[in-house]
């Protein structure tokens, strides 16, 4: 390897708003419909129709644009994007040029060495296009199908400034970005669904330069693997092309995720010339400041600060305030467990230990246990203060699972009888009856071997079911074993 | 906002044969070649007449993109029924089964 590179990369990601219907029609926007059956005069760009603005769509965009630290533009306003591909109805995608309605935000990222921001340019609304399918049936090779379903789908784009130095910080950023806007539930940010899309722009250039090395972008990259792999190929690419003497193309490419290579789809010559000029069809808009404001105080806390305020101020450990960050539903309940009365490390430790395992074998969502946290709480209350053990604490958490929030615990407790055995009497006849039975821990014991006491204790708790309470079981037994 | 974000309707130019070349193929128009020197000249004559308005002073002037002067004209977040397929793809120049069919193109 010869004198090292620095890789430069940009980021264009787009994500439809989970909204209820299109960005200027009143057709659903839901995934998986038969095709064509979402569409209307206006999302099909007939004659003599008018778009209007979906107030959530646009509410959605400044959310998405506060929750990036973005400035939000006093008044914001829609152009024409022309060209033409069968997806596109009416021959044009209304987008915005240069009046976005958010811009110079910025996202943290995590790198293992320090935090980075990465500079966001811009977020701004637009109308997703259709989708095109392309056959390989006998007879249809030459065709492709179109499904206007997704025509009008509102999204934003979420431009960022050249500010990633690898691969990984482009990956880092792509999953920030996406734990924040599912965070602030404007998008289900999901690849594989097509709700969350990612182009990139990488070039390369010495360490130190402050120019930037010619650009390639590369279009479509529909996994977080497949963007990482891209740009590395790429990257490698234009190091090998200028060590060779020769010089980058500006071209747009797409990945070849099976052949793992960048493919040119365009030269700079046959670039688009979008022509955009301001849709005449719609007004502009005013985000006075006080809807601003009004969207900033009801975002919900950023993942990160949430962590650190668990951390802070809840005193919990920072491996337990980032697994409960790390899903907003878990992270809810936690906070309702604390609502309930129980100490933050105690809820902490329920929702770790039992509802995190339970979610795993059962494969549930944080969310079923909403309605049951005060079950939940008034369980974990009765361990901390051994009415209970923790090992029937834990049946009964199972039995809560499988009953509706009206059935009582307590009655349960009764019915059962689980409640934890502390009263020396009641122990006493199993502590002398335990000794008399192993004489050979016994003896281990009278030995030297103070450890051996653990196994009579097990047996203690085999005989009560798990109920004995341990450390009185132990004090009986060493007080027996030692007369 | 400056009037130069929109090329094709501010900077005075030329309407050269290459350019209607190149604006026909951006609006997917044929133009027979021997007619193309002719549509030329033809709207390099129409681009000059409204060029006219170059010679008002706009100074101060906010660029108008909507004449009616409204602003926020929204609409509810609020389904409202779609056409049966039968009738979105009654227009189709070509359509198979549940889908418009087009001459395949991949990008
Ligand atoms: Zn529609």
């Amino acid at each position: 390897m010869s004198l090292p590179w620095e890789t430069v990369i940009g980021l264009e990601v787009h994500v439809q708003l989970k909204t209820r219907t299109k960005l200027f029609c009143g057709c659903a926007n839901k995934y998986g419909a038969d095709p064509n059956t979402l569409v209307c005069p206006i999302c099909l760009g007939l004659p003599g129709v008018l778009p209007v603005l979906n107030r959530q769509a646009f509410a959605l965009a400044v959310r998405a644009g506060v929750a990036l630290g973005c400035e939000v533009a006093n008044v914001t306003k829609f152009d024409r994007k022309n060209y033409y591909y069968p997806d596109l109805p009416k021959g044009y995608q209304i987008s915005q040029y240069d009046r976005p309605v958010n811009r110079k935000g910025r996202l943290e990222i995590s790198m293992p060495a320090a935090n980075k921001n990465i500079g966001i340019t811009r977020v701004h609304l637009e109308e997703d296009a259709g989708k095109l399918i392309h056959p390989d049936t006998e007879g249809s090779s030459g065709v492709s199908f179109v499904d206007l379903n997704r025509a009008g789908v509102p999204l934003v784009e979420i431009v960022s400034e050249p500010d990633m130095r690898s691969p990984d910080e482009a990956h880092a950023y792509l999953a920030a970005l996406k734990e924040i806007l599912q965070y602030v539930d404007i998008s289900d940010c999901d690849m594989e669904k097509g709700s969350l899309r990612c182009d990139a722009n990488v070039s390369i250039r010495r360490p130190g330069d402050d120019k930037l090395g010619v650009k390639t972008e590369i279009k479509n990259l529909n996994s977080f693997k497949s963007v990482a792999k891209a740009l590395a190929y790429e990257a490698a690419r234009h190091a090998s092309i200028i060590e060779g003497g020769g010089k980058v193309q500006q071209v747009t490419l797409t990945w070849d995720a099976i052949a793992e290579k960048t493919v040119v789809l365009r030269s700079k010559e046959e670039a688009h010339d979008y022509r955009y000029f301001p849709e005449p069809d719609l007004v502009h808009i005013q985000a006075d400041a006080a809807f601003v404001e009004r969207i900033r105080q009801a975002l919900p806390e950023k993942p990160a600060a949430r962590r650190d305020r668990y951390v802070k101020e809840l005193g919990l450990p920072a491996y337990d305030a980032g697994v409960l960050t790390g899903d907003k539903e878990l992270a809810a309940l936690f906070d309702k467990l604390r609502g309930e009365g129980l100490a933050p490390k105690v809820a902490s430790n329920w929702v770790m230990k039992h509802v995190l395992a339970a979610m795993n074998e059962k494969k549930i969502a944080a969310t079923t246990f909403t309605d049951k946290t005060r079950r939940i709480a008034e369980l974990a209350k009765k361990v901390e203060a051994k009415q209970i053990t923790g090992q029937t604490g834990a049946e009964i958490f199972a039995w809560i699972l499988g009953t509706p929030e009206t059935a009582s615990v307590d009655e349960h407790i009764l019915k059962q009888g689980l409640a934890q055995v502390s009263d020396a009497g009641a122990l006493e006849a199993i502590v002398r009856d335990v000794i008399a039975k192993n004489p050979k821990v016994v003896a281990d014991y009278k030995s030297g071997k103070p450890s051996a006491v653990q196994a009579l204790v097990g047996q203690v708790m085999r005989e009560t079911k798990g109920k004995a309470n341990a450390s009185v079981a132990k004090d009986l037994l060493v007080k027996a074993l030692e007369c | 906002m400056t009037r130069h974000l929109y090329p094709l309707f501010s900077l005075r130019m030329d309407i050269t044969r290459p350019l209607v070349e190149k604006v026909a193929l951006l609006a997917r128009l044929e133009i027979p070649p021997a007619d193309a020197d002719r549509v030329a000249a033809q709207l390099g004559r129409i681009v000059t007449m409204v060029e006219t308005l170059n010679k008002l002073d706009t100074k101060g002037v906010e660029p108008l993109s909507n004449p009616t002067g409204l602003v926020d004209a929204f609409r509810s977040d609020e389904p409202r029924p779609s056409l049966s397929r039968d009738e979105a793809l009654a227009n189709a120049p070509d359509k198979v089964e549940m889908f418009l069919r087009v001459p395949r193109v991949v990008e």
